[in-house]
């Protein structure tokens, strides 16, 4: 066998690699790999995911202008990648376990979130948005790739007990770098853990292009690590709804991990904090405009005659309905008092920690005796 | 002199030692095009180009490590952490690599990098974007361990900290990178004071308040409302947190004979701790009370809308001031 070349993870080469059931312009394109995997899905279930990626894209708006508004300390935006997120969390089943990062938006959604969700971590009220037992997924990770190993650990413990239930982990192209990533993956392969990687390479790692962390495409390491992978177009519902099932499959099924690269692009800024015009072109951002996942599945879906200006009217109108929930719970929160800060350090009684809490408790009820 | 905010007095310092130095180069996750996120390296990517300022792979072990390399070849690594919360995927490099290669090969080989990181809460963050990790550091044998306070400082102690032999954990308060402050671009480097030194950033008789890096702003403004009650506090920047200037401490405490150190890291364990005994240690017979601690609560760093009641405020440091003075104070019964 002679030496071979590695491909180069440009852009442009990214997505001729990938897997793909609908092509930008919403034509169904024949895919052996993938096909099966959708074979039941109908119109409604179509619309079902159009409604899902429209309803985040307002969500999404509407964090923006929470933060921009003073509302939100910051926000991590996920335009464009709504059908990574939706195709991919749709394919799960409700007792599945999810570890995500802290751009999931669109996978909390799908697991049930409640409107103060998306935003109780982001305003600051609380570390942890929501409650992990109720979504079956775990706080949102902010320190990159720590989620995985997490997501191999709980998918151990699957193992353990025999349990058809399947840990899920999303990441980025960044995070790929990171050696709890690369260790995550070396464990989920030793102990065959049912686990499936998800890596949303959106292509940028705030300014770092997904080629500064990898020569070669993303799906590619996996098979290395002993783990079977497919890359498929993130900006195309069907494929990653496809390449989810087809993962989930292998894990539940006891073949052990599974790996997806996601190739999308992320639309906006990479938190609210951040500014793309310092090392984005325009040309690049625009090209992927035109692949917009949303417009996609909208324009398979109206050629088939299957969306009507009705339902699409109708969707509109949910998220904004969810979008006015967002905003409401958002406003309505109630910021909890001093002594909240001393909550849930520990599980048992610290006396330490409570003799502190006394102190600053008597500190501050001198202000009120002196009032 | 200039005004310059402490973040462009940083970069400053940064493109000087570049200058002065090609073995300077500097590594970290968006330094190059973005500038960092704090834009502390504006600019030193179209002057220096990317062999000097290299834009790395997100993984912080990796930066630092890297770092352990290049210093191997003779370079002068400076390392942006982008937040103090993700200097622990490279805690094992520092504490393991940086700061024991120089003891192991005794003296053979140097570990002259910078590691600097945005450090320390009060900007409303989300997780793990407002820790106070200096207590690790300064605990490490082979580091030195600098906070800056002021922009002039942040100038001088940063082209110090690249142009010594030794590693050198510098941490930059993020709540002051948009605070200006006189900075003299020119002076040189072998004039200014050693990085290691303390310094009395106000005079005064009746206490002492030792404390570094934003605290130092609180400290001053307690100062202030102290004199109005008839109190003179003498604060002091410590400025290195390893070594600790533990004569110029004592100095001053053999003039006060009572002490509060406030630092935001919480308290078990923490810097005033260690300060404390030393003072102890060395000053007992001029001690007229008890030293104090002013800290963070010893939980993890709230979430940003509770954050207020975790950072010491002017209020606990006069509260803890009252208290070394054998004042009537506000935390009764807590002597105990
Ligand atoms: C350990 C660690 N280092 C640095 C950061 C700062 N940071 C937050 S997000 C980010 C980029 C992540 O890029 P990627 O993994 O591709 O995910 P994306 O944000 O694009 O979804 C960085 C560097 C962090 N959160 N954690």
């Amino acid at each position: 066998m002679s030496p071979q070349t590695t491909p180069i993870a440009d852009t442009a080469q990214d997505l001729e690699l990938s897997e793909r059931i609908l092509a930008p312009d919403g034509s169904r394109m024949p895919n052996a790999r993938l096909d099966a995997f959708v074979a039941d899905v109908d119109a409604a279930q179509l619309r079902a995911l159009h409604r899902d990626m429209v309803v985040l894209r307002r969500i999404d708006a509407e964090g923006v202008a929470l933060q921009r508004q003073g509302q939100l300390g910051l926000w991590a935006p996920c335009q464009g990648q709504e059908a990574a997120q939706i195709g991919t969390a749709r394919a799960l089943d409700p007792q599945d376990y999810v570890f995500p990062s802290y751009r999931e938006t669109g996978v909390i959604y799908a697991r049930g979130a409640q409107p103060g969700d998306y935003v109780r971590m982001w305003r600051g009220e609380e570390g942890a948005a929501y409650d992990p037992a109720a979504l079956r997924v775990a706080p949102l990770q902010i320190i990159i790739g720590a989620q995985t190993l997490h997501a191999v650990g709980y998918a151990l413990g699957i193992r353990h007990e025999n349990a058809p239930e399947v840990a899920v982990t999303y990441f980025g192209d960044g995070a790929t770098s990171q050696g709890d990533v690369n260790e995550a993956m070396i464990f989920a392969a030793s102990y065959q853990a049912p686990v499936v990687f998800v890596c949303q390479n959106n292509h940028w790692a705030i300014s770092e292009p997904v080629t500064v962390q990898s020569q070669y495409p993303i799906a590619g390491r996996a098979p290395g690590f002993g783990i079977p992978s497919l890359r498929v177009d993130g900006n195309d519902v069907l494929a990653c709804l496809a390449a989810m099932r087809w993962a989930l499959e292998h894990a539940r099924s006891g073949k052990g991990p599974a790996y997806i690269e996601a190739v999308t692009y992320r639309m906006g800024p990479h938190t609210t904090a951040d500014d793309p015009t310092r090392y984005r072109d325009d040309a690049e951002w625009e090209s992927w405009r035109d692949r917009d996942p949303i417009a996609r599945l909208e324009a398979h879906l109206r050629a088939s005659g299957d969306l009507t200006d009705e339902h699409v009217a109708e969707t509109q109108a949910a998220a904004d309905a969810v979008a006015k929930e967002m905003r409401a719970a958002c406003l309505g929160m109630v910021t909890r008092p001093p002594l909240a800060v001393f909550d849930g350090v520990y599980a048992e009684p610290h006396t330490g920690l409570e003799r502190q809490r006394d102190e600053y408790a008597a500190y501050l009820a001198s202000f009120e005796s002196e009032a | 002199m200039t005004q310059l905010t402490l973040g462009k007095a940083l970069g400053a310092g940064l493109r000087q030692a570049m200058r002065d130095d090609e073995k300077v180069v500097l590594l970290g996750e968006d330094i190059g095009k973005l500038g960092g996120v704090f834009r502390i390296t504006d600019g030193l990517l179209d002057e220096f180009g990317a062999a000097r300022v290299i834009d790395t792979p997100l993984a912080e072990s990796g930066i630092v490590g890297t770092a352990v390399g290049l210093a191997f070849r003779g370079y002068r690594p400076v390392v942006e952490i982008q937040f103090d919360g993700f200097v622990y995927p490279a805690f094992d490099q520092i504490v393991s690599q940086v700061a024991k290669l120089h003891y192991r090969t005794q003296g053979r080989v140097k570990m002259p990098v910078t590691i600097r990181i945005p450090w320390a809460g009060g900007i409303g963050a989300a997780e793990h974007h407002s820790e106070s990790p200096e207590a690790y550091f300064a605990h490490t044998a082979g580091l030195r361990v600098i906070a800056v306070s002021n922009p002039e400082d942040a100038y001088r102690s940063l082209r110090q900290a690249i142009a010594s032999d030794d590693p050198v954990v510098f941490f930059e308060p993020k709540r002051l990178y948009h605070h200006k402050g006189e900075v003299d671009l020119d002076a040189p480097l072998a004039d200014a004071p050693p990085m290691g030194l303390a310094r009395v950033v106000r005079p005064g008789t009746d206490a002492t308040v030792l404390t570094y890096g934003a605290m130092v702003g609180t400290a001053l403004q307690a100062a202030e409302a102290a004199e109005d009650e008839g109190i003179a506090l003498e604060v002091v920047d410590l400025r290195s947190l390893s070594p600790v200037d533990y004569d110029s401490v004592a100095a001053s405490v053999r003039k006060t004979g009572r002490v509060v150190v406030a630092h935001e890291a919480s308290r078990e364990a923490g810097l005033a701790a260690e300060v404390i005994a030393s003072v102890t240690e060395r000053c007992f017979e001029y001690l007229e009370s008890a030293p104090l601690r002013v800290t963070g609560h010893d939980v993890p760093y709230p979430p940003a809308k509770l954050e207020k009641y975790h950072l010491p405020d002017l209020d606990r440091i006069l509260d803890a001031v009252d208290r070394v003075l054998d004042r009537p104070h506000s935390l009764t019964g807590a002597d105990a």
